[in-house]
């Protein structure tokens, strides 16, 4: 089964609409391509079209979460929070509102739209802004969960969604905590390999196909790039000696980076970082563009065969 | 001089104090303001009570050019929202004085402000806050002249129109100066008024200095069930100090030891009809 991770959100909004009458809705002129029709129809009163104006969008959300009210403020990555930037950090983030800012269409699976369209720093933006979260699900039933965790927590929070419909990893019922890593897979402790949103499936891929060829990795959800889960990755790096960050997002400054952050500080280790190299991309089929930057399941198991020869060896004092 | 005038007067003498004991901060922008604030807090043409400053039902004062947050402060003091000893500790480290406003900071600090544009947006998400829960309290929210430049502002000004959001009130401060010189030479603002009503506002010029007509205008705001209201103030910058008023080059300075000296004697002889020693 696969579907897109906007769509598990927008069925999450649905729900949330009725369970708490403080959720509120606001999109920049995109209702249908970011899912908010549905919240849109069934709650009128609480659904804000702003038009094509997405800092303006920021501003009443900040207005309206000081009121007490739990906005979601929705449009494409490269527009919010691509370009309100300024005022989800000053009106949202330095008042520490809750204002969940929604970025569908990110990466470079938006495909055919070209590099004007794929967010690829959305990431770094928001994880730089102090009291933000982020969160980047692997598919839509962890964009559901997410959903409806974000809307109980205080302070802002973004999270990244994608518009293609990609494979189903989690289910509903499995236990998902902000700040909590999810080991999905362990083959075993040659290399851990770290990803984030439906690359995660592309990763259980290559940890598959590395097994038969006898290279045995732990593959790892990192759905919560802020806060980290410092517990879980650590663990993963002493056990492992060795780690491949996947992310469908500029490697600068991305999830790679704040995991490399956290483990050059604590228990440096090779790593490697699979994502876009520092370039925009370009127009052209989802899988294609994957292929052509790098973030290929081919690509994943070089990396981890890299990343193993980068490994340090022990020599026993010959 | 009646009562409201001469707590505009202690206002003055307050942002004076506070700048330059401050050392940094803008003067042109908080002198010129301080009959508004004085309106705005002092008169009963809004619902207001600093002993319970964040009651539900209390109508809301933003300020989005932050920069002039001095007259806030002073005038908060002044109203008894929090210590008037607490002034002097504007802009330093530790300090709830922020140099630009933060949100919360102090009791009736409504919103953070300093990047400019932002506060009429944030406004309107209060306003709209009010509409959802069909609550009667009012919004207003006091813009600077030169801030109008910044393209947000007229993202809100469509948003606000377009909602008929009638209990929202913004308050232009329109002493025609920016940091770079004068408004209508770095890039002009009128046919200002017709702007606003173009979008779907209704507006009121006032004189900015007169407490009685702002006061009128902030009553008359409340009759108005179609559409949002924009009063614009026309104030001179720096007001009540001879030698900073209309001078572009006081938006962004605080006046030195001597210059202060000047100042207050100034306003406290109410511009030289009173002897003071």
């Amino acid at each position: 089964m696969i579907k897109a991770t906007r769509e598990g959100f927008g069925e999450a909004l649905v729900e949330l609409g009725e369970l708490n009458k403080n959720v509120v809705v606001l999109t920049a002129d995109l209702t249908e391509s970011t899912k908010v029709a549905d919240f849109a129809k069934k709650y009128p009163e609480r659904f804000i079209e702003c038009g094509v104006a997405e800092q303006n969008m920021a501003g009443i959300a900040a207005g309206l979460a000081a009121e007490g009210k739990i906005p979601f403020i929705t449009s494409y990555g490269v527009f919010s929070p691509g370009r309100n930037w300024d005022q989800i950090r000053v009106s949202i983030c330095y008042s520490n509102l809750p204002v969940k800012i929604v970025g569908c269409h990110t990466g470079l699976s938006v495909g055919p739209d070209g590099a004007t369209h794929q967010a690829l720093e959305d990431i770094t933006l928001m994880r730089v802004l102090p009291n933000m979260t982020v969160i980047v699900p692997c598919d839509a039933n962890e964009a559901w969960q997410a959903t409806v965790e974000i809307s109980k927590i205080s302070g802002p929070c973004y999270l990244r969604l994608t518009r293609e419909a990609t494979p189903m990893i989690t289910d509903r019922d499995q236990r998902f905590e902000i700040g909590k890593a999810d080991v999905l897979e362990n083959y075993g402790q040659d290399v851990a390999i770290i990803a984030c949103g439906p690359l995660v499936h592309q990763a259980l891929v290559a940890a598959r196909e590395l097994n038969d060829e006898g290279i045995k990795t732990t593959v790892i959800n990192n759905h919560t790039i802020k806060p980290l889960d410092k517990i879980t990755l650590l663990k993963a790096a002493r056990d492992c000696g060795a780690v491949v960050t996947v992310e469908e997002h500029q490697v600068n400054g991305g999830m790679g980076s704040a995991v490399s952050e956290l483990l050059s500080q604590n228990y440096p280790v090779p790593m490697e970082f699979i994502g876009m190299s520092d370039s925009f991309g370009e127009s052209g089929d989802p899988d294609q563009l994957l292929a052509k930057y790098g973030m290929s399941i081919g690509k994943i198991k070089e990396f981890v065969r890299k990343v193993i020869s980068r490994k340090v060896v022990k020599h026993n004092g010959s | 001089m009646n009562n409201l005038d001469q707590i505009a007067e202690k206002i003055r003498e307050d942002i004076i104090s506070m700048l330059v004991a401050a050392g940094s901060g803008h003067s042109a922008g908080p002198l010129g303001m301080a009959d508004v604030f004085t309106a705005l807090y002092f008169s009963k043409a809004l619902n207001l009570d600093p002993k319970d400053p964040w009651n539900p039902n209390r109508d809301r004062i933003l300020l989005s050019n932050g920069h002039i947050c001095p007259v806030w402060y002073a005038t908060l003091a002044r109203a008894g929202y929090f210590n008037h000893d607490e002034l002097l500790t504007l802009r330093q480290i530790g300090s709830r004085l922020q140099g630009h406003p933060h949100y919360k900071s102090l009791p009736g600090i409504e919103n953070t402000a300093g990047p400019l544009g932002q506060g009429l947006s944030q406004a309107i998400g209060h306003a709209m806050a009010a509409k959802i829960d069909k609550a009667d309290w009012r919004t207003i929210c006091l813009l600077s002249d030169g801030e109008l430049q910044e393209g947000q502002n007229w993202e809100a000004i469509m948003f606000a129109g377009k909602n008929n959001l009638y209990k929202l009130t913004a308050i232009i401060d329109r002493n025609n100066i920016q940091i770079d010189g004068f408004t209508e030479n770095i890039m002009p603002l009128e046919p200002l008024a017709d702007k606003f009503k173009a979008f779907g506002w209704s507006v009121i010029e006032v004189d900015g200095h007169n407490i009685t007509e702002i006061v009128d205008a902030l009553n008359k705001a409340k009759a108005i069930f179609e559409n949002p209201t924009a009063i614009i103030a026309h104030t001179i910058p720096g007001k009540g100090v001879d030698f900073i008023e209309h001078d572009y080059k006081w938006h962004g300075s605080p006046p030195n030891w001597m210059e202060a000296v000047e100042a207050l004697k100034e306003l406290r002889s109410l511009g030289g009809k009173i002897t003071y020693d």
